[in-house]
């Protein structure tokens, strides 16, 4: 039986032998990185042209750096994301908690379809939704500002950073809390010396998530965002319009930069040894 | 049958837990249980899986809720209590130490919870660090430790706020055979030392005669019998008790006259003799199981002296012993053992006609 078993594991599951495996796997590479080596390629050209390669420089940067419309649009990112991630990360660990640690109760997998919403409805739905929806707050209210483009980002955020953390709080080994109950801590103990440590790598993968998601998005950001609202992938957008300068290019580049960074954290902090299980 | 004393370190009173809506739809875990465990006692819940012994356990600890019956810890009622407000402690079956702290991080867990001053834990931690002999290892991290470490750190941690209670859930099933005898012995030797009461559950019944002072068989729910390992041993009740633990030969009998607390029987097999019977004797008939182990069987030279003879179908040998399994008229197999003492025994083989008596007193009569 086990002979057998290993066999047809060894035959079947290493594709690596299937016919066409490796030119299949270096077209999809291709297709997926080619984009993007050309645009941090033309990033370091000297020359204005995006086709045409010339000189090595870091001129486009410099220029960037220097563009007052860019660092403007790069501080509302920043701080559209960064208080977006801190709020949903927030509710989604408190999400989280209510749905791996109470006893089952009816409504519970409607409560997690209710926070996975805003991956399943079209972001252009979400977006006209909260649109009107904003419209009709402001009409009542008269208040208008920032704080809509941020609420707007919060929500969508949320099941971007619930993920990981529920991962994390299924995968760690209930016993755990229990021994902590057992030794006299209240719950609120529990959590702050067990729970919370134990939980800490989920949170800041699910925070870094969140404020990638955030300070990529288009869709919604485009309908929601007011005068002087603009985000970066907007005011790229905007720029884009007028035809294609290696400036983009540049800031397109440290983008990713930022990202590549910050999905590698995830990835640490993800595959840490204290998984909260023996 | 329990004593119903304030001295009872926990006193379990027609307990019954139901997982589920009510008796019919649901699963009985555990089904209207009294049992009173005195203090300073080595006792142990021994059972197969889902039996209910770890539910037992789990409504001592607090982690579940009864859904009939009351449970007294001294006397005090724990009910409503939840787990940090009662003054007992447990080794969980894989340890569950905190893999952010350190060994005596662990170990002070429960006395900073029991808002001990700093001063005071220390002196504690390295006592308890000393009880189970990991003095050295106090700084590293619980997952630099071998399972036997951890096994341990565990036990240091839930002794250190010295609960009246100990409740210890398999804590040795993770061990291999060597350490897991090993630490038997420890155990044994810490709850001497301590003078906690310790509530053991296993499903090894070998572990449960070794270190116990009392016993309790229980399965679906129900507590079988309770008693010191020489009476779970020597006279079981009933005839999974006597097949649960060790091994036992069950043949047919039939009730000759009775007298209190013993019986004449005669075996399908032949012989006739003096037989224990169970405490619930009233419920039983004339047609009865009776036990008898196969270390109290022996070989005899002659048809004389002889209780049961048979042929032999098979031998086999474990190091320490023979077992040999007899054929007998009635077309029972009876299972005799011997110990092992040198090259005298291999007179013994397949196909011979034995001649075998019993031990005196080794007859048990089983209820169901």
């Amino acid at each position: 039986m086990a002979e057998m078993a290993s066999a047809r594991a060894h035959k079947g599951i290493d594709l690596k032998h299937q016919p066409g495996f490796s030119q299949i796997a270096w077209f999809c590479i291709v297709v997926l990185y080619a984009p993007i080596a050309v645009l941090v390629l033309f990033s370091f050209n000297q020359n204005r042209s995006v086709t045409v390669w010339t000189e090595f420089s870091f001129d486009w940067y410099v220029k960037a750096a220097q563009n007052e419309g860019i660092q403007h649009a790069a501080w509302i990112s920043l701080e559209v994301a960064f208080v977006a991630m801190v709020v949903s990360t927030i509710l989604a660990t408190m999400a989280a908690l209510v749905t791996t640690r109470t006893p089952p109760y009816r409504g519970l997998n409607l409560a997690v379809a209710a926070i996975n919403q805003p991956l399943m409805v079209p972001e252009v739905v979400t977006a006209v939704a909260t649109l009107i929806f904003f419209a009709i707050i402001k009409q009542a209210t008269g208040v208008t500002g920032i704080g809509y483009l941020i609420a707007a980002h919060t929500a969508f955020c949320i099941p971007f950073a619930y993920m990981p953390i529920r991962a994390r709080l299924e995968d760690m080994d209930l016993s755990l809390e229990q021994a902590a109950a057992d030794l006299y801590a209240p719950p609120f103990k529990v959590f702050r010396r067990v729970t919370l440590p134990l939980l800490m790598p989920g949170i800041m993968a699910g925070a870094m998530l969140a404020f990638i998601v955030s300070l990529d998005d288009v869709i919604i950001t485009l309908f929601v965002a007011g005068p002087g609202e603009t985000t970066l992938p907007l005011y790229i957008l905007g720029q884009i319009r007028r035809g294609v300068t290696p400036e983009i290019n540049a800031v397109s580049t440290v983008f990713l930069g930022i990202s590549v960074i910050l999905v590698t954290l995830i990835f640490f902090f993800g595959t840490d040894k204290n998984k909260g299980k023996q | 049958m329990p004593e119903q004393t304030a001295e009872a370190a926990i006193d379990v009173r027609n307990t019954s837990k139901i997982y589920g809506r009510d008796r019919e739809t649901g699963v009985v875990a555990l089904d209207q249980v009294s049992l009173a465990i005195r203090d300073n006692e080595f006792f142990t819940l021994l059972g197969p899986s889902g039996c209910g012994k770890t539910t037992l356990l789990r409504l001592i600890a607090g982690f579940e809720q009864p859904t009939e019956g009351e449970i007294l810890l001294f006397g005090e009622h724990l009910e409503g209590l939840p787990p940090y407000k009662r003054p007992v402690n447990t080794v969980f079956q894989h340890y569950a130490l905190f893999p952010h702290m350190t060994v005596a991080e662990n170990i002070s867990f429960g006395l900073e919870m029991l808002e001990k001053p700093a001063a005071e834990i220390k002196p504690v931690v390295d006592e308890v660090l000393g009880l189970v002999q990991m003095q050295d290892l106090a700084e590293r991290k619980t997952d630099q430790l071998s399972g036997g470490q951890q096994q341990r750190v565990a036990l240091a941690r839930a002794l250190a706020p010295r609960p009246k209670v100990l409740l210890l859930d398999e804590p040795l099933s993770a061990l291999d055979f060597k350490l897991r005898k090993e630490m038997q012995v420890e155990l044994k030797r810490l709850q001497h030392e301590t003078g906690i009461t310790f509530i053991f559950v296993t499903h090894d019944q070998e572990e449960a005669l070794a270190m116990s002072d009392r016993v309790a068989v229980m399965r679906d729910g129900l507590i079988l019998q309770v008693g010191d390992p020489n009476e779970i041993y020597d006279r079981p009740a009933k005839r999974f008790v006597a097949d649960f633990i060790g091994d036992i030969n069950i043949l047919r009998a039939r009730i000759q006259n009775r007298d209190g607390t013993r019986a004449r029987v005669k075996l399908e097999a032949g012989y006739e003799g003096e037989a224990g019977l169970p405490t619930d004797s009233q419920d039983l008939g004339d047609e009865v199981s009776v036990a008898i182990r196969p270390e109290q069987l022996s070989f005899v030279g002659g048809a004389i002296e002889a209780d049961l003879s048979g042929s032999i179908q098979h031998v086999s040998y474990f190091g320490s012993g023979f077992d040999y399994e007899i054929l007998m008229p009635s077309g029972e197999t009876l299972t005799l053992q011997l110990q092992n003492r040198g090259a005298d025994q291999h007179d013994y083989a397949i196909g011979d006609e034995v001649h075998i008596a019993i031990g005196s007193n080794s007859m048990q009569i089983l209820s169901d």
